[in-house]
């Protein structure tokens, strides 16, 4: 199989395992313009990782489309408020961007203290309140002096980088909130899980998970968090690190801040749930705490392992291809697909790393094609070309694989349906199950549209 | 008349100028559109389109970047350009701004020309200056047609089709007005039709740019038809207005044909400029809308709603609802517009005197007024589902976006028969609302309160 593109500066950007051990490969760089790529912004990156912090106003400074288009559109749960999922934009119109936005940026944070008097107010950059070259620092700085409360700046601006520069912005700004609590006494048997968002509640699965392996779980960043629990941070012992790609920035600062280790673990699919599991309780070395782990994993597994062996015999055999957002995920999903009997075909990120994309190659069957920031066209020809049966990937990707008449598995931010853990990895098979062998592709395969 | 005096924006109730250039520019055939700017802004408005259309909406970025934002963008708008047609060989591009282009002040025009020569192209490039900040999606849309128009109509040559000119509704809705017109044996160029560009049948293998669309030929010719009929009230600056002013097609313009009195306005214009009679089988599909009408009255006349969304659409359904004896009380829209103000001021309006306008709103004030008014039911696009959530009103979805449900795209609701079919989704919305608690309420009322 050739690798040719029609657009020969994406080339660099995409290899076949085995076939192009040498051949340059290049990601986690600027997008090709005109490649249609399916990447966000900056401000994208950073609202996905504080837009759970559920009782902070999420303010964001620039024209009304960036915040209509990310307006409740995550899945995140909460336990407490919800303020959280109000889309407040200071509405940038043409004069402010002739003559400032600073302004209206401070009397958009007035009204917001009068009428709900948060803790917490993240405000936003974006592009365009990054080139009208508005001081969003110190209107934040002012304001928080006030109300005598936290305004915290996030310098997202959409044209400095891709999403993961917006993890990157939104891990700073968590540290210098954080910084500015009081450190606490470390407690023991402790531990702050970062990198889930409690889509569809998976945060809530895991922390129970902790909690009956005799863990206290200080704080989530950022699933069901809120302004009391950030506070509660310094005390942990350990961080968890799932969601690799946009938090292991904050556990690496956390680590020289304040002493605390970190390790990466993933709770996608039953193997690695239950070698994180077990790497956990490794770490805090108790005897007790790993006893209450085995006991766990034990009745886990029995419980998961009938239900997916089902499912996998009608699966069995069937290829995937995986678009997502970053390539920590997309190794997760490669075992998981795995774990169900199928083969992973196409393998593609938006905004994975060079040693996550290292990994994937290396777990990887021959063959396999491996595309960074890949764009619809090239989808659709590693799709067909791979003879792919299943794709995983966001809102975007599931009408281009509905249109080929694939399968599709959504990994968004949307999702109603919690992939994490043993629970997590049974509702996994039950989706692959659910698209794959649903009916209606029976009518789709042969003889398309045609009434006799 | 309620005014919003205030900076923050919570919860908007529109999006903003380029999504509206992207659906229009879906409306011309084999066509495809590029945003120039950064790259987050596209990903958005496709992922949104997408999710309402449910088709894979594939639009180009610049893609622009720290440096192209210093220096200027026209590096990646030509690399853009090079790759659009590399990838998707299309008939005609556009490109649309988006607020970072206009900031930073790109002659967009100047490097489309220059380009246009230098590569010896010659499919039609049109640009849209959309910056977000400059309006909504519904300003987008028009101003995106003002401007397909004016680029691609040349042709004088006087021939015997209409011009049909549509705002953003559904795609079902563009098949009926279709419909509506070959019924009456009447020739036409419908622009933009997205209909099946943005709704496309199954079919093996797939395309990248889906069949269908107004031909770019016929857009040309435009400015040879007997006349134009707008639908749409609320625009001065559009596509019609330019045909008239510059080629002398009549301008015939008209609210969108959702209930009784506006599809009569439509196929008496109709008829009145083709002299084509108005076929039985369209009179039937009016008595059956009375019928159903009547059927619903007493039930209809217990509705309270918010209508909000696009202006055109609002207008239209404030009507219907005018007309059905389902109280209009609040008028809202997040485009700013002194013409609907106007407009639904100057209507007759024996049902009730409190009734409220508002432009330029969030769902924040929507949601406040509504409640004030005791409001019990609302009317408009998914995002709405906001009223529902927090003040438990119930919610009949209409117009873009419809994020949440499946099929919004295909929401008939003009014609005869789209408005029955609309009506009977209000009608069953608060017979629904009032059978959930009817044994309820009046237990306590009649029984626990005597
Ligand atoms: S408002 Fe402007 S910057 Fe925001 S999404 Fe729309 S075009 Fe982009
Ligand atoms: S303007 Fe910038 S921040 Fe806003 S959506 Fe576009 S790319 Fe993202």
């Amino acid at each position: 199989m050739e690798l040719r593109l029609d657009i020969p500066e994406r080339e660099k950007f995409i290899k076949m395992k085995g076939k192009h051990h040498k051949k340059e490969f290049i990601c986690n760089t600027d997008s090709v313009a005109g490649s249609v790529s399916q990447r966000a912004c900056v401000y994208s990156g950073a609202r996905v990782v504080l837009n759970p912090i559920e009782d902070a106003v999420h303010l964001v400074h620039g024209p009304i489309g960036c915040a209509s288009y990310t307006w409740d559109i995550r899945g995140s749960l909460s336990s407490g408020s919800e303020l959280f999922r109000n889309s407040f934009s200071s509405d940038l119109k043409e004069s402010d961007v002739i003559f400032g936005g600073e302004e209206k940026l401070s009397k958009c944070i007035d009204e917001i203290y009068e009428k709900y008097k948060p803790k917490l107010i993240f405000v936003y950059s974006t592009c365009i309140a990054g080139v009208i070259g508005d001081d969003i620092k110190a209107v934040c700085k002012e304001s928080s002096k006030k109300y005598n409360i936290y305004v915290v700046p996030v310098e997202s601006s959409g044209f400095v980088g891709n999403k993961a520069a917006g993890y990157k912005a939104a891990c700073n700004s968590l540290l210098d909130l954080i910084k500015e609590f009081p450190v606490l006494k470390k407690e023991p048997l402790s531990i702050n899980y970062m990198g889930d968002f409690n889509l569809a509640g998976e945060a809530w699965i895991i922390k129970g998970y902790l909690n009956q392996m005799g863990l206290k779980v200080n704080t989530i960043f950022t699933g069901d968090s809120n302004f009391e629990s950030l506070k509660k941070a310094t005390a942990s012992s350990l961080n968890i690190v799932q969601c690799a790609g946009s938090m292991t920035y904050l556990a690496k600062k956390f680590e020289e801040t304040f002493d605390i280790p970190y390790m990466k673990v993933s709770f996608l699919g039953i193997e690695d749930t239950s070698n994180s599991l077990r790497k956990i309780a490794a770490f805090f070395n108790d005897k007790d705490v790993m006893l209450k782990t085995e006991k766990l994993i034990e009745e886990k597994t029995k419980m998961a392992k009938p239900i997916i062996e089902k499912y996998k015999r009608y699966l069995k055999g069937k290829k995937a291809a995986i678009f997502v957002g970053g390539g920590f995920k997309a190794i997760s999903l490669i075992k998981q697909f795995r774990e169900l009997g199928i083969d992973v075909v196409v393998i593609g990120t938006q905004n994975g790393q060079k040693d996550e994309y290292e990994k994937i190659e290396e777990i990887a069957d021959y063959g396999t094609v491996i595309l960074d920031d890949a764009n619809p066209s090239e989808l659709e020809k590693f799709m067909v070309e791979k003879g792919a049966d299943i794709l995983a990937g966001g809102v975007k990707e599931r009408f281009l694989s509905y249109k080929m008449g694939i399968a599709f598995i959504d990994h968004n931010h949307d999702r109603k349906h919690p992939l994490s853990g043993y629970e997590g990895a049974i509702n996994f098979a039950e989706e692959v199950y659910t698209t794959a062998c649903s009916p209606v592709w029976k009518y789709v395969k042969d003889g398309v549209n045609k009434c006799v | 008349m309620y005014e919003t005096y205030k900076s923050v924006n919570e919860n908007p109730c529109n999006m903003c100028m380029p999504l509206g250039g992207i659906i229009a520019f879906r409306g011309i055939e084999k066509s495809m559109v590029l945003l120039h700017g950064s790259q987050g802004c596209a990903t958005y408005m496709r992922r949104h389109i997408a999710e309402h259309y449910h088709e894979p909406i594939d639009v180009a970025s610049s893609s622009l970047n720290e440096k192209g934002t210093v220096y200027g963008g026209e590096k990646n708008l030509i690399k853009a350009l090079d790759n659009v047609i590399r990838v998707y060989n299309p008939n005609c591009i556009g490109i649309l701004t988006t607020c970072l282009a206009e900031t930073i002040g790109e002659d967009i025009d100047r490097i489309k020309s220059e380009y246009k020569t230098s590569r010896n192209i010659s499919i039609p490039i049109i640009t849209a200056p959309t910056p977000g900040y400059g309006g909504t999606h519904s300003e987008g849309f028009v101003k995106t047609s003002y401007r397909i128009v004016e680029e691609l109509s040349t042709d004088k040559e006087r021939h015997d089709r209409i011009n049909v000119i549509v705002p953003n509704i559904s795609t079902a809705d563009l098949r009926e007005i279709k419909r509506l017109l070959e019924l009456m044996k009447i020739p036409y160029i419908l622009f933009p039709d997205y209909s099946d560009t943005l709704d496309s049948p199954f079919n093996f293998p797939y395309k990248k740019i889906p069949d269908g669309g107004t031909k770019i030929s016929d857009i040309m010719s435009m400015g040879g038809s007997i006349a134009t009929i707008e639908i749409g009230i609320n625009y001065e600056e559009t596509p019609g207005k330019y045909l008239q002013d510059r080629f002398d097609v009549p301008l015939y313009k008209v609210p969108i044909p959702i209930g009784l009195r506006n599809t009569d306005a439509f196929l008496k214009l109709l008829k009145e400029i083709t002299g084509n009679p108005i076929p039985k089988s369209i009179e039937m599909e009016r008595g059956r809308l009375i019928d159903g009408m009547i059927d619903s009255h007493k039930y209809n006349f217990v509705g309270r709603c918010t209508i909000f969304g696009d202006p055109e659409m609002v207008y239209s359904v404030f009507t219907t609802c005018m007309e059905n004896g389902i109280h209009p009380l609040l008028i809202a829209t997040g485009s700013k517009t002194q013409k609907l103000k106007e407009l639904i001021a100057s209507e007759d309006n024996p049902l009730n005197d409190d009734i409220t306008i508002v432009d330029e709103t969030d769902f924040s004030h929507i949601l406040k007024l509504s409640e004030e008014k005791e409001v019990n039911i609302a009317i408009g696009p998914s995002d709405g589902k906001y009223l529902t959530e927090k003040g438990g009103i119930p919610l009949v979805r209409i117009g873009f976006p419809i994020l949440d449900r499946v099929g919004g795209q295909r929401i008939l609701s003009v014609g005869y028969t789209g408005t029955l079919n609309f009506l009977d989704m209000i009608t069953n919305t608060l017979l629904e609302n009032k059978y959930k608690t009817y044994r309820k309420d009046m237990y306590e009322k009649y029984y626990k309160a005597m």
